[in-house]
């Protein structure tokens, strides 16, 4: 077993600071587990979120080392070993203590947009008929589990603090899973342009590149609601082209 | 004037899974005010982690299914101690409550014809599972989340219920503290949904999170309601072993539904070792005949991998055992074998079980289209629970319901996979609507604030205990390694009755515990809060497990191999607090079956 230096960000809103901390490791272990035994052996006040340990419920978002990544799904093997490990939280939302940011931002925008509205059911059975192929891009963004690492790295929202005019690379995955899905009949374009802000996105990249889910958010969600936008606003005659040769 | 911060509604659901937001979207469909309540922040109850799939008689894959035989799988895997009626309504509405999530804009793979695929499952006589590759539970949550939050409930994330509220024998509210600044809050309302979840953190290996600590059991027993065979607590066969940090975390059944073996040491199938009577002729005699009704031959019949969980998880245990476990004591599951038989095996597996591929190669760095996984059992699930009313979810209590996991009734002695998504979504409806009912029908209940002083008084107390008082962590490990130990999968008079010691020896030390810091989300306070209801809930589970003398089920003692005690007829172990405060224990005889379910059964074979 090896002894292993953590600095660990502490404090609330108010006052933070970097306390250091020294845990063993042992085969296997993850940084959440690490957390995990500093918290029940020096430090039972600390602020973590955490569930499904398994990379599948996006609550335990934090930087470490200055990347941002789930603790769960970062191994220590994977990290180097003769320096001490930096855990911060998402600094692109306030701080409520610890590792614990306030993300009901995320929350609250969500709400706001336009809700998934079916056409009638058209199969016999009082169902919908959706071919599998139809229907990939869109479970690809439903795989989405609202970590907020995206969020997090977006420059438009980290530096610019754009909240109140832009959505953020989640929100876009959300709304392409919306627009692009088969049965929906609502149309969000105009939201996209005016309140969503996507012209903000100067297609970095940097959101895909964190996404713990691989998800293609600027190429397969963002870059065509950018395009469906330019074409209703911008493009009619491309707009045209588009529907009859699709 | 209260000196707590209160909020007042019509019907009160705690819980934020599948089954409370179910029935918060139903009670809201009233008309009246809904509270939804949850420890973590929206979307992260523990229905998102659910893989295989939801279980309903669809029928798209294969015709001959309908309700009746998922009724009767239901019944059979429940070694007959469900409740009937519960089964009958549960098989009955699963298929309309999935394709209704379907209209709230989930997407579940899809048949060749466009309709939504089902996968094999232990137990299941048809493919019935609805699915999304092996994440399922996300799909489902997301849904029922992105249509909740149009629908009107008031959510309230990060907040934890302590005590329910009552006025004389009615309900008339809840007692809980947000985590952000740990301030207390009063819900008050005329009905209150109990959907809280399980017990996992009773136990040291379990695929639960941190949420898992039986608060709705607790709540719901201090309130006057009764447990019903808490004995039942389902291992699941396939946890991951190794590496140690990640023992427990589940390996879902989707990969033995997809095709994947069970082996020892020796290279051995041994599932086939071993098949129960009751599934003898249900069940594939040699691997060939497995394989094809894996790929779908209906005239095959199904591999013993996909025997009940309590089944496989005892045989998994005996090979450990005796001495053919794999190097870190599990057995090894294989799914990379497929590839003698598929073309593009690598490609399918990382197609059907993507987040397992995904877990193994990220935590274990194990390929799991190349090599075996090792796995072992994981405390997964509890069957007992909260006792109901089948149609309406409603206590003893007036004016409490319960759905969900913390519910019971539906499952018997073991429950099906898949068997649980499809209870939180029919259940959880029921709750809502009929929670709905009673609300409509009655006033509010007047909260008496004398009550709720003491409560916040007893809340506080860890702060203000000595400092010599124990860390919280060293109570809640030393209750999950003597649960493990003693309650485990094998139990005995001997190993129960010590259990019964220690945790009353522990409940002193959880008494003491001492929390430091303040209280602004104070993971040690919380952890604190929590110990008294992970007790209440092992007290349960053991006083129900040394009263059930026989093994059946999940339940198994092996100071009693046999599987009924003699003469004893089938019964419900119902636990209740006696007005002194002690647990006492009684045994409910199980009403004849009514006859036309009785008619499906024989049917059924
Ligand atoms: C890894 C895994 C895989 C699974 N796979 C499947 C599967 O494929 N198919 C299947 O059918 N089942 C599966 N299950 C089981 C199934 O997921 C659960 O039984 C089910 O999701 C429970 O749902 P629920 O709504 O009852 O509770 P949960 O979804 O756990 O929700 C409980 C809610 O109650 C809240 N809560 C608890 N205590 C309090 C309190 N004191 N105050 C306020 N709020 C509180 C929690 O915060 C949470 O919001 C799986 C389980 C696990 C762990
Ligand atoms: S690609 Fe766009 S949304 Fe993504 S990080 Fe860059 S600017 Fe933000
Ligand atoms: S899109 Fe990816 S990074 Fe963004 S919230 Fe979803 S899972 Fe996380
Ligand atoms: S704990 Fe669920 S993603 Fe890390």
């Amino acid at each position: 077993m090896a002894k292993t230096t953590f600095r660990i960000w502490r404090g609330d809103a108010n006052h933070a600071k970097f306390v250091e901390y020294e845990t063993d490791i042992s085969e296997g272990m993850v940084v959440l587990d690490a957390i995990h035994r500093i918290q029940a052996e020096q430090a039972n006040d600390l602020a973590v979120r955490w569930n499904c340990k398994a990379g599948k419920c996006g609550s335990c978002s934090a930087e470490i080392n200055g990347n941002p990544k789930l603790m769960c799904m970062t191994r220590m093997s994977d990290l180097p070993e003769d320096q001490p490990i930096t855990v911060e939280p998402m600094r692109a939302f306030p701080l409520i203590k610890d590792l614990v940011t306030d993300v009901s931002w995320n929350f609250k925008v969500k709400e706001k947009m336009k809700p998934f509205t079916p056409r009638p059911p058209d199969a016999e059975d009082g169902t919908w008929r959706m071919e599998q192929e139809d229907i990939d891009h869109v479970q690809e963004f439903r795989k989405c589990i609202e970590c907020f690492l995206c969020q997090d790295v977006c420059h438009v929202l980290r530096e610019h603090e754009l909240h109140e005019e832009f959505i953020g690379p989640r929100l876009f995955v959300y709304a392409a899973s919306l627009e692009m899905h088969p049965i929906d009949t609502e149309n969000r374009l105009a939201e996209l342009k005016d309140t969503d802000g996507i012209g903000y996105c100067n297609i970095t990249k940097c959101c895909t590149k964190v996404c713990p889910e691989h998800i293609t958010i600027t190429d397969n969600a963002i870059i065509p609601l950018k395009e469906r936008v330019v074409d209703e606003f911008y493009d009619p005659v491309k707009k045209l082209f588009r529907i009859f040769s699709s | 004037m209260s000196a707590y911060e209160t909020y007042d509604y019509d019907i009160l659901i705690i819980g934020a899974g599948g089954a409370g937001l179910r029935a918060a979207i139903e009670a809201a469909a009233s008309n009246l005010s809904v509270g939804l309540i949850c420890k973590s922040l929206l979307g992260k109850a523990h229905t998102v982690m659910a893989e295989g799939g939801v279980a309903a008689a669809l029928a798209n894959v294969d015709e001959r299914d309908n309700w009746r035989v998922h009724f009767a799988d239901t019944m059979r895997g429940g070694q007959y101690l469900s409740n009937a009626r519960m089964a009958e309504l549960h098989a009955k509405e699963a298929p309309e409550q999935v394709r209704e999530l379907e209209a709230w804009g989930a997407l579940f793979d899809r048949t060749a014809d466009g309709s939504i695929l089902q996968r094999n499952f232990g137990g299941h006589q048809y493919p019935r599972l609805a699915h999304v590759g092996d994440r399922t539970g996300l799909e489902m949550i997301r849904a029922l989340q992105d249509h909740g939050i149009h629908q009107g409930i008031e959510v309230h994330m990060e907040h934890t219920i302590v005590s329910l509220l009552k006025n004389g024998e009615r309900i008339a509210g809840a007692f809980g503290y947000e985590r952000e600044k740990g301030r207390f809050k009063i819900f008050s309302a005329k009905a209150v949904v109990l959907a809280t979840g399980g017990i996992g953190k009773a136990y040291k290996v379990t695929s639960n999170s941190w949420e898992y600590t039986g608060d709705g059991h607790s709540l719901a027993y201090h309130a006057g309601a009764e447990l019903i065979d808490m004995e039942f607590v389902q291992f699941h066969p396939t946890g991951m072993v190794w590496p140690p940090s990640v023992r427990g975390i589940l390996v879902t059944e989707g990969v033995r539904g997809e095709g994947g073996i069970l082996t020892n040491s020796e290279g051995r199938r041994f599932m086939f070792d071993d098949i129960p009577e009751l599934y003898k002729n249900q069940t594939a005699d040699n691997p060939e005949e497995g394989w094809r009704y894996t790929q779908g031959d209906r005239d095959a019949r199904r591999p013993p991998e996909l025997l009940t969980r309590d089944h496989v998880a005892r045989c998994i245990v005996r090979e450990v055992e005796e001495g053919r476990g794999s190097p870190h004591g599990g057995v090894f599951l294989d799914i990379a074998w497929i590839k003698e038989k598929l073309p593009n095996a690598a490609e399918h597996i990382r197609r059907k079980l993507p987040s397992m591929y995904h877990q193994f190669k990220e935590l274990a760095d194990i390929d799991i289209t190349v090599e075996p996984m090792e796995v072992g059992p994981t405390t997964h699930y509890i069957m007992g629970g909260i006792r109901v009313d089948a149609d309406t979810q409603m206590t003893a209590v007036p004016g409490l319901f319960a759905a969900g996991e913390c519910a019971a009734g539906l499952h018997g002695a073991n429950r099906l996979g898949g068997n649980s998504l499809s209870d939180l979504l029919v259940f959880g409806k029921r709750a809502g609507e009929y929670a709905a009912q009673f609300a409509a029908e009655n006033g509010n209940a007047q909260i008496d604030t004398a009550q709720v002083d003491a409560i916040a008084a007893e809340v506080l107390k860890p702060f203000e205990n000595s400092p010599e008082g124990d860390n919280p962590y060293q109570i809640q490990a030393q209750l999950q390694e003597m649960m493990q130990e003693l309650v485990g999968i094998a139990r005995s008079q001997e190993s129960l009755t010590q259990a019964l010691e220690e945790i009353q020896g522990l409940a002193e030390k959880a008494r003491a515990v001492h929390a430091i810091g303040n209280r602004e989300y104070n993971a040690g306070w919380h952890t604190a809060l929590d110990l008294d209801n992970l007790l209440t809930v092992s007290e349960a589970i053991a006083l129900a497990a040394l009263e059930r003398r026989a093994s059946i089920g999940a339940h198994s003692r092996d100071d009693y191999p046999e599987k009924e005690e003699p003469r004893a007829g089938k019964y419900n172990t119902v636990i209740q607090k006696t007005p002194d405060g002690t647990m006492t224990i009684r045994r409910n005889l199980i009403p004849e079956l009514r006859e036309d379910l009785q008619t499906i059964i024989a049917e059924m074979g």
